[in-house]
């Protein structure tokens, strides 16, 4: 499956196993900074970790610290490969933006609809700098 | 869609020193969000300084070395130590020394060292339609809908950002066409009994901000002021479960003298009719532990008490002394108001108090596996389980603290509804 997505923060072309997210989560309380682990006990993924995938998010809530947990996800080179949300958001994307200011390596953030997020799971996903989204199935 | 800076905002943009460095972020925050432009503010709360790992204290730092200044009144959410020497902070190095660090770097950029998560109760309050960049879901949540003062959720980095540019993307909740509430949100079935108990807002807040999301919402079915700290307790628990950023309480909050004004005479898109099993349902989901037969500690503070709320605690201890650490969060606004009588009571009754800080972002529990918290708190029973590894008993600060001097589990009378 091969399409073109919207970019949001550009970023490093990045790959990995698509995790698509079946609820809206809070980074900050809900992913630990120091794993990419979803911490959140009532998270439907609770137990996943972000490290690494083609994260899929239908939303984010709560706190307005999700900013400083990506940016040190980010740093300690635990951030997800990619991130691809549904609508442009403030605070979560906030922490690639000042990654980028700081120099550090940042992955991208793309535009999906949503009601495309369920075709990815269990895929390997690739997103290129300008956007170009590849997803393959696992062998 | 294009940002559209004045002259003096491409030059500051340009700028290779802590101002630019902000500019530039408040102006790529405006593209993302679609802002034709920027608009100035009158003031910030700043949730940046919370250490959650070395990043965000080596930002706060490339600002100080870049020169820069809040440019408007900015007062700071919690750290992740209590400066005041009230609690004990379990943070070893070398996080304690960058947490420290960070806190340091905020207050040479100009903050005010309020270090609280409920600045609106410690003297930061807004003007009616004033546009202010204001982070902490909480705050924001009730400066937008007790203050009627107009902010967006602002992130980490972006709220101090806005301080020093003194500026903010003009989109979202700045504008008063995006403030009208299109989700009805009727309490009007609930009976008057738990209405007017102590656990109705924040159990209502939880259950809202789940059902609405980010959609602006208005409760009606209310019958009188519930009270600034019950409003607080709402914001905070909508704010946990949703995105919210605004609520209106018809015939309470600045922006909804009547229900029909909260809608803009409009019909609403979405109504959500709450009975009372869905409130029992709300409140049920707010503890984790299920049935625990004793707690190990007990923690309120979230929002950070008011002076009401510590007072309400005194009289509910009555003079007893707790068998669990029950523990305090609130700021040193709040401290300052306890002469040296009232504090020493506090502390022989074996109450913990927290100030600066709070429980439930930094480690101050004793780390035990399997450990029961009891909470009053919307927040804290949102955040509890996945921050401290505690188990949440969620009840009203009367349950909590007759479980704190018992031990056990105490449920009130007034439970029984559920």
């Amino acid at each position: 499956m091969d399409m073109r997505a919207e970019i949001l923060v550009e970023g490093q072309a990045g790959e990995g196993e698509a995790l698509v997210l079946t609820a809206p989560i809070s980074f900050w309380g809900g992913v630990d900074p120091a794993t990419g682990m979803i911490t959140d006990v009532r998270h439907p993924q609770h137990g996943e970790c972000v490290a690494g995938k083609v994260l899929f998010l239908p939303g984010t809530i709560g706190s307005s610290s999700a900013s400083a947990v990506l940016l040190e996800l980010v740093k300690a080179g635990l951030a997800p490969a990619a991130l691809v949300l549904n609508e442009p958001d403030a605070i979560l994307l906030l922490g690639l933006v000042v990654a980028k200011e700081m120099g550090w390596e940042t992955p991208a953030a793309v535009k999906m609809e949503r009601s495309s997020f369920a075709g990815f799971s269990g895929t390997q996903v690739s997103i290129a700098a300008d956007g170009s989204v590849r997803a393959t199935l696992h062998s | 869609m294009t940002v559209t800076l004045t002259a003096e905002e491409r030059v500051i943009a340009a700028g290779d020193d802590g101002a630019g460095m902000a500019m530039r972020i408040v102006a790529e925050a405006a593209r993302l969000m679609g802002a034709p432009g920027l608009i100035p503010i009158r003031s910030a709360h700043i949730d940046g300084a919370l250490y959650h790992g070395d990043s965000g204290t080596l930002f706060a730092e490339r600002l100080v070395q870049g020169g820069a200044k809040v440019a408007v009144r900015s007062t700071l959410n919690v750290g992740a130590l209590d400066l005041t020497g009230c609690a004990q902070v379990r943070l070893a190095e070398p996080n304690r020394t960058m947490a420290r660090r960070m806190m340091d770097a905020y207050r040479a950029l100009g903050c005010e060292t309020t270090w609280t998560c409920a600045p609106y109760q410690a003297g930061h309050r807004p003007e009616h339609g004033t546009d202010v960049a204001w982070g902490e879901s909480n705050a924001v949540v009730f400066c937008n809908s007790v203050l009627g003062a107009r902010t967006n959720r602002y992130g980490d980095f972006l709220d101090i950002a806005c301080a020093i540019a003194g500026r903010a993307p003009d989109y979202g909740l700045h504008r008063a066409e995006n403030r009208r509430a299109t989700v009805l949100f009727d309490v009007s079935a609930l009976p008057a009994a738990f209405m007017a108990s102590e656990i109705a807002w924040p159990v209502l807040g939880s259950l809202y901000g789940r059902e609405t999301g980010s959609a602006i919402g208005v409760v009606a079915g209310v019958s009188g002021h519930p009270g600034e700290d019950a409003l607080k307790a709402f914001g905070a628990a909508a704010a946990s479960s949703g995105a919210v950023g605004l609520f209106h309480v018809a015939g309470v909050t600045p922006e909804a003298p009547d229900l029909d004004t909260a809608l803009g005479s409009l019909e609403p898109d979405h109504v959500i009719r709450v009975t009372e099993a869905m409130a029992a349902d709300a409140r049920a989901r707010l503890s984790t532990a299920e049935k625990p037969d004793r707690i190990d500690a007990v923690a309120i503070g979230s929002p950070h008490l008011s002076a009401d709320e510590l007072a309400r605690l005194e009289a509910l201890l009555a003079g007893r002394r707790v068998t669990v650490p029950l523990y305090t969060c609130t700021g040193r606004h709040v401290l300052a108001t306890l002469d040296d009588a009232r504090r020493a009571g506090l502390e022989a009754a074996g109450v913990k108090l927290v100030a600066d800080t709070c429980v439930v972002v930094t480690p101050i529990l004793p780390d035990q596996a399997g450990g029961v918290l009891m909470t009053n708190s919307g927040k804290f029973a949102h955040y509890a389980p996945g921050n401290t590894g505690y188990a949440v008993l969620y009840g009203s600060l009367a349950e909590c603290v007759e479980s704190a001097v018992s031990g056990r589990p105490v449920a009130e009378s007034l439970s029984s509804w559920t």
